[in-house]
């Protein structure tokens, strides 16, 4: 049985850690906590369902829906982030809050409140694995996870575009005297983590559906992972993610299953007492 | 000032809002003490409101208790909390104390929804009609004028520790931490005694609006409502009494405005967060008095 | 002995910011800690207002220990400082910021700030003129009302002073004063230290200006890389042929 909810658990980790690291790059390059992550998540499985109800294949659907929700993070940074530079943190909070709720509201308009499913990428037949069985949409989700870290550290290694985004987030005054445009890194900062929030959602649409507000509830736990790997951290993120996917797993599996979207709140509370600044995060230095 | 309350209301709706937005102007002028006095954040208030509500009505309901007692009893109990928990979470700074807030506040909202033995589940329960000897408290007039009264009471309250020297030392911790700190102010215990503040009238909010409305459900303690009370705050304008009765006032009204509307009612709220926290990130009343002013020096 | 600071040493990671520096601050005198960028004066000062904890070593101010302790403890024993990056209330006037320096003094319960006794109105009063009285001390009398994020540069570097001494401090710790100041802002500094010193407060100044704290020091610390090279009064510093090479150059 405990190898049926580490499968669960790394599962939905994978998904929180996807979640967070759309948090983590936002935050580096702005400083600001987008609260509407959640609903790229929510846009991405709606989306490529609603492309599959029109016609479309599969691949097809999920590429559009990954773009669709570039391109509304795009639209986010540009619309709302930006007219708001230098205003406040909670004004900041509120203002993506108030994009969440906009979002939902349009995903209730444009699609419906039902719930949906999308198909599973490779079939649905149980894969044994030792005593437990597998979906074969979990190896999609889990492989995916990887290959998308993997793609990420190249980009931000390997290409100008991320090393301007790293640099930016180190510190945004040189980057600027260096010639790197901070607009063009928020706005590309934004729609990765737009793919990023989507790319979630399709992977995890087959298994656990998807309807117009899932994306509340997966925000809150990709915000919590991102916090407790560190706000900011990549590979924070990816432990936070995975961290509470598996504990929260663990939790609903031996202690409490009506409890079980408490235990990412009641971990990540407990963490932050002894670790105020998460597993991986830098101690904010304040010079006087 | 104290904001004096208007005395032209028409029919038995319009009270009803009335009592609504002064119940949510209770928690937003004590909501504000914290954000925009003492400079931190709170995420999951709701959840103070909720225990509040629900702690005064299962005393109510299953101990018979009339709620002249139920409800300070529960104010002490959810401050109490609240110092408790406040203590090591408010060592938590900026992003990361919003988080701890937040995941309070799911929590609350999930166990109530959840000791369905106790709380009556995600449902609800229903609370017992207030009677003080003989009186059966009922009716909106009346409870205008309760809800009024704790309103005025709650904002000559707040004005007075504003003006203070210990509003003063709030002021200064949010100017600067370290400095207020090198001037003997003791963040810690300035923090937490806001955190508590704010909680107890939260929960004398939510203990009156159990007994009002004679039905609580938990959704009164969700992220949601935390959030619509934040957004109360800010919008009205932070670090102004006045603006958080404002803030409570417009935004409360604007829901019941926007029904009309039906569908859209999630988009238009969204769309207006968004359009005046960017238009005027101070909040309303601190904007229209700098227009004001910028006028006034005009004309001069 | 006011203030006596033994085996002081702070590190950042790899940085050695202070390495065991000992300090005797004597009462009644201005004393300077000068040295090149780098050499820990800021880190130094900041250990004696409670803002970094030693890694090691102690502090024994006014014959009890204060080693470990919190700033607002190091306030409260009778320690105030100003800030080289500003750290002035901007969301308030003048006039508040140095009232709110002077919170040890008019500290009031919960209960009796909700209810607005009678009392706190009359010592609200008495705050606000102590307050004024300051501020004139300091040359800020004009910029009474007006709110900080209007006053320029050197006033608000005067205000932090003006708060600092609402406190009734027995030590008040400068942090670079002048720094960013023309020479006429300086003379003015200077004078406002001989006055703060006239009135018996020990002060401690981390300075570059060397004119200035040749003039107005007592006693003066010479720090680099972060350990104690020289001190003594003005005139044995400026002489001793370790300083000049660290940090004053070949003279003029």
């Amino acid at each position: 049985m405990i190898s049926q909810i580490v499968l669960s658990g790394l599962t939905s980790g994978a998904i929180y850690a996807l979640v967070a690291l759309g948090f983590a790059i936002i935050y580096n390059a702005s400083h600001v906590i987008n609260f509407a992550q959640g609903e790229f998540v929510m846009i991405g499985g709606m989306a490529a369902v609603a492309f599959v109800d029109v016609g479309f294949p599969l691949p097809l659907a999920i590429v559009l829906s990954i773009t669709a929700a570039t391109f509304i993070g795009f639209l986010l940074e540009k619309l709302a982030v930006e007219p708001a530079r230098g205003a406040p943190v909670v004004t900041l909070i509120i203002i993506t809050i108030g994009a969440s709720i906009l979002l939902r509201g349009l995903a209730s308009l444009v699609w419906d409140k039902k719930i949906h499913a999308l198909p599973a990428f490779s079939g649905d037949a149980p894969i044994a694995l030792g005593n437990a069985t597998l979906l074969p949409q979990t190896l999609w989700v889990l492989g995916a996870t990887v290959a998308t870290v993997a793609a990420l550290w190249w980009f931000f290694n390997r290409t100008l575009t991320g090393k301007a985004i790293l640099a930016v987030s180190h510190n945004r005054l040189a980057a600027q005297l260096m010639g790197i445009s901070v607009r063009r890194v928020l706005l590309v900062s934004f729609g990765l983590s737009g793919a990023l929030g989507a790319l979630a959602g399709v992977l995890i649409a087959p298994i656990s559906f998807t309807s117009w507000d899932i994306g509340v509830m997966l925000g809150l736990k990709g915000f919590a992972a991102a916090i407790l790997g560190g706000l900011g951290s990549g590979p924070g993120a990816i432990v936070g993610g995975l961290a509470l996917g598996l504990m929260e797993a663990l939790g609903a599996g031996y202690l409490s299953s009506a409890y079980k979207d408490v235990f990412a709140f009641v971990i990540i509370l407990a963490a932050l007492v002894f670790l105020p600044n998460g597993l991986f995060g830098r101690r904010a230095a304040e010079r006087v | 000032m104290v904001a004096v309350l208007p005395l032209a209301l028409a029919n038995n709706y319009t009270y009803e809002i009335a009592i609504l937005v002064g119940l949510n102007a209770i928690v937003c002028v004590g909501l504000n003490l914290l954000i925009g006095y003492a400079g931190q954040i709170s995420l999951g208030h709701a959840g103070f409101f909720g225990l509040g509500a629900y702690g005064s009505a299962i005393l109510a309901a299953r101990y018979g208790l009339s709620p002249l007692i139920s409800l300070p009893v529960c104010v002490a109990a959810v401050a109490a909390i609240a110092w408790i928990v406040g203590k090591p979470i408010l060592r938590l700074k900026g992003h990361y104390l919003a988080m701890a807030t937040l995941g309070l506040g799911i929590i609350v909202s999930v166990v109530l929804a959840t000791e369905d033995r106790i709380t009556g589940g995600p449902d609800g329960m229903s609370v017992p009609a207030v009677r003080i000897a003989e009186w059966v408290v009922a009716g909106e007039a009346t409870w205008y004028w309760i809800v009024g009264g704790a309103l005025v009471l709650t904002v000559w309250l707040a004005q007075n520790l504003i003006d203070s020297p210990r509003g003063r030392a709030w002021r200064a911790l949010h100017g600067s931490e370290v400095a207020a700190a090198a001037a003997g102010i003791d963040p810690a215990r300035h923090k937490l005694a806001a955190f508590v503040i704010s909680a107890a009238l939260a929960a004398f909010a939510g203990a009156l609006a159990a007994h009002y409305s004679g039905f609580i459900t938990p959704s009164k303690a969700s992220f949601l409502h935390s959030i619509e009370l934040v957004t109360m705050v800010v919008f009205g304008g932070m670090a102004s009494t006045f603006g958080a009765v404002v803030g409570a006032a417009v935004l409360t009204t604007l829901p019941q405005l926007l029904t009309v509307f039906k569908e859209y009612e999630m988009v238009l709220l969204g769309a207006v967060m968004m359009l005046t926290m960017i238009f005027m990130p101070r909040g309303l009343v601190p904007t229209l008095e700098g227009l004001y002013a910028a006028a006034r020096r005009k004309s001069e | 002995m006011l203030l006596r600071a033994e085996n002081l040493s702070k590190r950042f990671g790899g940085v050695h910011a202070v390495r065991a520096v000992g300090l005797e601050i004597a009462a009644g005198a201005v004393h300077s800690i000068i040295g090149p960028n780098g050499a820990g004066k800021t880190t130094l000062l900041n250990m004696l207002s409670g803002i970094y904890r030693p890694d090691e070593g102690s502090i024994v101010f006014n014959a009890s220990s204060l080693t470990g302790r919190q700033p607002h403890e190091f306030a409260a024993a009778g320690i105030a400082r100003t800030f080289q990056n500003l750290q002035v209330f901007m969301n308030m006037s003048a006039l508040e910021n140095v009232m709110a320096g002077a919170w040890l003094h008019e500290a009031c319960g919960l209960a009796a700030a909700a209810l607005r006794l009678p009392r706190l109105a009359r010592a609200e009063l008495k705050a606000r003129e102590e307050a004024r009285a300051l501020l004139e001390f300091v040359g800020l009398a004009r910029w009474v009302e007006a709110p900080s994020d209007r006053l320029p540069y050197g006033a608000l570097k005067r205000l932090e002073i003006a708060r600092a001494l609402a406190a009734r401090p027995k030590l008040l710790l400068l942090d670079e004063p002048a720094a960013g100041l023309n020479p006429a802002e300086t003379k003015e500094v200077d004078e406002l230290i001989r006055r703060i010193a006239a009135r018996g407060i020990t002060v401690v100044l981390v300075e570059h200006n060397m004119k200035l704290v040749m003039e107005v020091s007592q006693h003066i610390v010479v720090l680099e890389q972060g350990c104690k090279l020289a001190e003594g009064d003005a005139a044995a510093v400026s002489a001793d042929a370790r300083v000049i090479e660290a940090y004053l150059g070949c003279s003029t």
